[in-house]
């Protein structure tokens, strides 16, 4: 007999489908009941390019303490898949358990000894309740989440009214969904040892969180900002981001009393038609944006450049993805970091936004539409498809009722008739944005010729050396005034002196809040700093000279955070140790303890705990 | 190209249109084009054209990409705004600007190799998406900035000035536009500007995508024999199949023709087109035998000029994505943000 993993609200369930099998809004279902049980969970989809056919995986962390990072290691198999049967059996963590379709028998050379087995004939059940193959499928789907909440020992009417608010005013629907959900329930009950060691107890760990993607709360941010033009074209990662765009629009962006909208959305030929409508758009005075990932930043680098040096207003939310090429196109990474700080040709250099979770990604793309506006020039918002595509449990949206758009200086009919100095280029009061005006102003002042080539303070062309290196100049002068309206970098102190430092940012930070809490309870104490935007705060610079080691945590091969900090931020790369994860699946607690500690090692550190011990 | 600069100073006798400004109010700054060049007589055209619709200058906004022909917004409406964009990617940014601000009046200026070459994608999708505005192609058949080069509208077997014969098909954007469902479909000689002004006006009163192929010899480096660019080739083979007037909102028409040999086309504005029709047989409200037209002249050599295809009903891009009427850049966070009770009750949604 295997051991059993004993675990209240503590685990990590991990399903095994077929991808366009229906399961998706199945797991999800599983993942939303425990939330309303007070425990807090962090699903994340682990899906193949694919639409039909191939293996997608669903993992869900319930974690009574909140850790939303994903732990590594799975307690429970929800393995529904034969193609990838020995693969998952495989990935159970010894003394953990293996759910299984058992209608058909397998011989008992495709199981292991050390892990639990419980076998449920789905398919059987399935056979007698439903005589129609779709619904055989989609309703197995639900039976299996049923059996599950009574091994979990799962609050069914917690499921019940979830899948009742799904299917309001669909009776049709509800009540053989409601069916299926006690078939799979009542069998498990009645054949199974319920529940298992892992096992879900009500809390009040969720609180006023909310639970949505990433992508999603990009794209109401994007409204609440006040983008009018959304320009985009398909791609993995960031394709849900334009889809909810439009979802949003059409609830909150309708004139009630003509029926028209408050907004545009062109699906581009490219990336490139993308972003030059949202820079045309940006340059005529709205607020535009495009979301894409790393080849659509690829493909957009010479309009980049455009906006960069005719300095036009411009967001672009990258979700990143696995590169180069192709990549990795579902998976996640955080490698475009280094093609956006210094995305087209020539000297350019990039304002960066980082959203650690989907509450970020909804104020930093507002945020962005105003960044873009004051500092007139393109804004990346450099979410990744972990936060992106995953729903997370986040901080509640917050809007302040007086809160106005940052138009930025924009020089009215009215200045320029009281006479007011008008130099497309020039700067006026020594940071570096000059003003700008929207085409068609006014009828004798204020007209200009926007070009990509140099020119001088009144935008006349120039191939002047001085009227060039004048304007690049500002244009550093400009970057400057960004870091003080960029979101300042957070510091979270360790509890006692820290020798090091932690350096995180995005989509890593709740596998390094649990990593700093693993770390200082083995005694290695860390002060960390998770970096918000680029250009960088003094802050950071700050931050690692006052610690001996930093050890700068990112998702990508070629560390390029560091780069940027060494490249821009004047740091000493020895002072710096990289902790990198890029195999495209989520980086864990896990994984960056095991490394810090193992470097820890290394460097002789004797732990606090043992010298005060000693 | 000339080099002294005109006095900014207007005679007081110039003659003012409706709006008040005289014909040098539409002017810009001096070419830098080769003297001769055909595009600056289609600048010629373009300020003769506004001035004559009475168009306040700074309410146009002109766009372009790169190359020669897009360097001429410089030289013409210098009150208003322009936009020398990126090589080939004019349309995408002029589609963006006028989602922006929709009460403006967007004209589009390229080349062959900016429309027919590196913006061949963007060229056909801006025609699809019905986007108001004037796309005008100077197309010469070759690259003048980089030197002589063919373009993608050189014709098979044309001579280049070194003697190369070129061997690949060309690209025949009128064609396109037709095929990519363009509303108004026009082609022109530079060197005819009794044609080409007509054709200005019409497509600037016309309601979306508008696209006027102007044929246009570079003196430089295309307007030599074997060339089929050339003024003299251009003038010994251009098919006129009608000539046009173009009769503006509200304005009696004072000129007349016997009948039978006019078409008069009613616009959205009010405005009429009337069509002198010089070839009796073509009907330019018949897209698919404007397109056999044109191509079975073509391969007679022959350059078919005038207005080739017109649907005067159109819809532009903002009826297809119904934008309300108030130009974007206008809107503030009243109308744009939905407020933070909203947002409590989405919050809410998300639990």
């Amino acid at each position: 007999m295997a051991k059993r993993i004993e675990s209240v609200n503590a685990f990590v369930v991990k399903f095994a489908n077929v991808n366009g099998s229906g399961s998706a809004s199945a797991n999800e279902l599983f993942a939303k009941a425990i939330l309303r049980m007070g425990v807090p969970v962090s699903p994340r989809n682990i899906f193949p390019s694919n639409i039909q056919g191939l293996p997608t995986w669903y993992e869900v962390r319930v974690s009574e303490s909140g850790w939303l990072g994903r732990r590594g290691g799975v307690d429970l198999m929800v393995a529904m898949n034969p193609q990838t049967w020995d693969q998952d059996v495989k990935e159970v963590d010894t003394g953990g358990y293996l759910f299984y379709d058992n209608t058909k028998p397998l011989p008992q050379t495709r199981f292991r000894d050390d892990i639990n087995v419980i076998g449920l004939p789905l398919t059987e059940i399935c056979n007698q309740a439903y005589t129609d193959p779709r619904q055989r499928q989609l309703f197995k789907n639900i039976i299996y989440i049923g059996a599950l909440s009574a091994l979990l020992d799962m609050d069914a009417g917690a499921i019940a009214e979830l899948i009742g608010e799904q299917y309001r005013g669909k009776e049709t629907l509800l009540k053989p969904n409601l069916h299926a959900l006690q078939l799979g329930r009542s069998y498990a009950l009645e054949h199974l040892e319920c529940p298992l060691g892992i096992r879900v107890k009500k809390a009040d760990n969720v609180g006023d969180k909310i639970f949505i993607d990433g992508n999603a709360a990009a794209a109401l941010g994007c409204v609440y900002g006040g983008a009018t033009v959304c320009a985009w074209y398909p791609i993995t990662p960031s394709s849900s981001l334009a889809e909810a765009f439009q979802k949003y629009c059409a609830k909150l962006r309708v004139d009630k009393d003509t029926g028209k909208n408050r907004y545009a959305i062109v699906q581009g030929e490219d990336e490139l038609a993308s972003v030059g409508i949202a820079v045309g758009a940006g340059w005529n005075g709205a607020r535009a944006f495009t979301a894409t990932s790393g080849p659509g930043i690829s493909l957009m680098q010479e309009f980049i450049g455009l906006a960069y040096f005719a300095e036009i207003p411009l967001v672009i939310i990258d979700v990143q993805r696995g590169g180069p090429s192709t990549g990795m196109p579902t998976r996640t990474q955080q490698s475009d970091v280094l093609t956006c700080a210094y995305a087209s040709h020539g000297d350019t250099k990039h304002v960066l936004l980082f959203p650690e979770d989907p509450a970020e990604c909804f104020e930093m793309a507002a945020q962005a539409l105003d960044l873009a506006e004051r500092l007139q020039t393109p804004v990346f918002v450099m979410t990744d498809l972990d936060i992106g595509m995953n729903q997370r449990l986040c901080k509640p949206f917050v809007w302040d009722d007086s809160r106005a758009y940052d138009r930025g200086k924009v020089m009215t009919a009215e200045m320029l008739d009281a006479g007011k100095e008008f130099g497309r280029y020039l700067d006026v009061d020594g940071d570096g944005v000059p003003f700008r005006t929207y085409p068609g102003t006014h009828p004798s002042k204020g007209g200009y010729f926007t070009r990509g080539t140099s020119k001088n303070a009144y935008a006349i062309y120039s191939e002047q050396g001085e009227d060039y290196e004048a304007n690049m100049q500002r244009l550093l002068k400009k970057f400057e005034t960004a870091k003080k309206l960029v979101p300042k970098p957070l510091l979270s102190a360790s509890k006692e002196p820290a020798r090091f430092g932690a350096i995180y940012y995005g989509s890593t930070s709740p596998a390094m809040a649990e990593a700093l809490d693993a770390l200082s309870r083995q005694g290695i104490f860390v002060n960390a700093v998770r970096v918000r935007s680029f250009p960088f705060q003094d802050e950071i610079f700050d931050f690692v000279v006052s610690h001996s080691k930093v050890f700068v945590i990112e998702q990508n091969r070629d560390a390029q955070l560091k780069t940027l900090l060494v490249n821009d931020a004047g740091i000493n790369p020895a002072s710096l140790i990289s902790v990198l994860h890029y195999d495209g699946t989520p980086i864990t607690a896990r994984f960056i303890t095991k490394e810090i500690t193992q470097v820890v090692a290394a460097l002789n550190v004797r732990p606090l705990k043992k010298d005060k011990a000693a | 190209m000339t080099y002294l600069a005109k006095p900014k100073l207007h005679h007081p006798t110039l003659p003012k249109n409706k709006a008040g400004f005289t014909r040098r109010d539409y002017e810009g700054k001096v070419s830098t084009l080769c003297a001769g060049c055909g595009h600056d007589s289609i600048s010629a055209a373009l300020i003769q054209a506004f001035w004559e619709l009475d168009i306040l200058p700074h309410r146009v906004a002109k766009l372009s990409g790169i190359g020669c022909s897009s360097k001429t917004p410089d030289y013409f409406l210098g009150n208003s705004h322009g936009f020398n964009t990126v090589h080939g990617r004019m349309p995408s940014v002029l589609t963006g600007a006028n989602l922006a601000n929709r009460e403006l009046i967007y004209l589009g200026v390229s080349g062959d190799g900016d429309s027919a070459s590196i913006g061949l994608g963007q060229f056909a999708h801006v025609m699809r998406r019905g986007v108001n505005m004037t796309y005008i192609l100077e197309n010469n058949g070759v690259y003048g900035l980089t030197k002589g080069q063919f373009s993608a509208t050189a014709d098979k077997g044309s001579k280049a000035k070194r003697g190369q014969v070129n061997a690949e098909e060309p690209v025949d954007t009128v064609s396109l536009a037709l095929i990519m469902g363009a509303s108004f479909v026009a082609r022109s000689f530079s060197g005819d500007k009794k044609q080409l002004v007509p054709l200005v006006k019409a497509a600037i009163a016309h309601q979306g995508a508008a696209f006027i192929d102007v044929i246009s010899p570079c003196v430089a480096f295309n307007n030599h024999a074997g060339s089929t660019k050339s003024y003299e080739y251009v003038r010994e083979h251009n098919e006129a199949v009608n000539r046009l007037d173009f009769w503006p909102t509200r304005e009696a028409i004072t000129v007349d023709y016997a009948e039978g040999d006019v078409i008069s086309v009613p616009q959205h504005d009010g405005s009429i087109i009337r069509l002198r029709k010089t070839h009796p047989e073509y009907d330019p409200i018949d897209k698919v035998k404007a397109l056999e037209y044109v191509a079975q002249h073509a391969a007679k050599g022959e350059v078919v000029t005038g207005l080739l295809y017109l649907h005067s009903d159109s819809e532009d891009l903002h009826a297809h994505l119904n934008t309300v009427e108030t130009p974007f850049n206008r809107l503030s966070e009243k109308e744009l943000c939905p407020g933070a009770g909203m947002l409590e009750k989405i919050n809410a949604a998300l639990r």
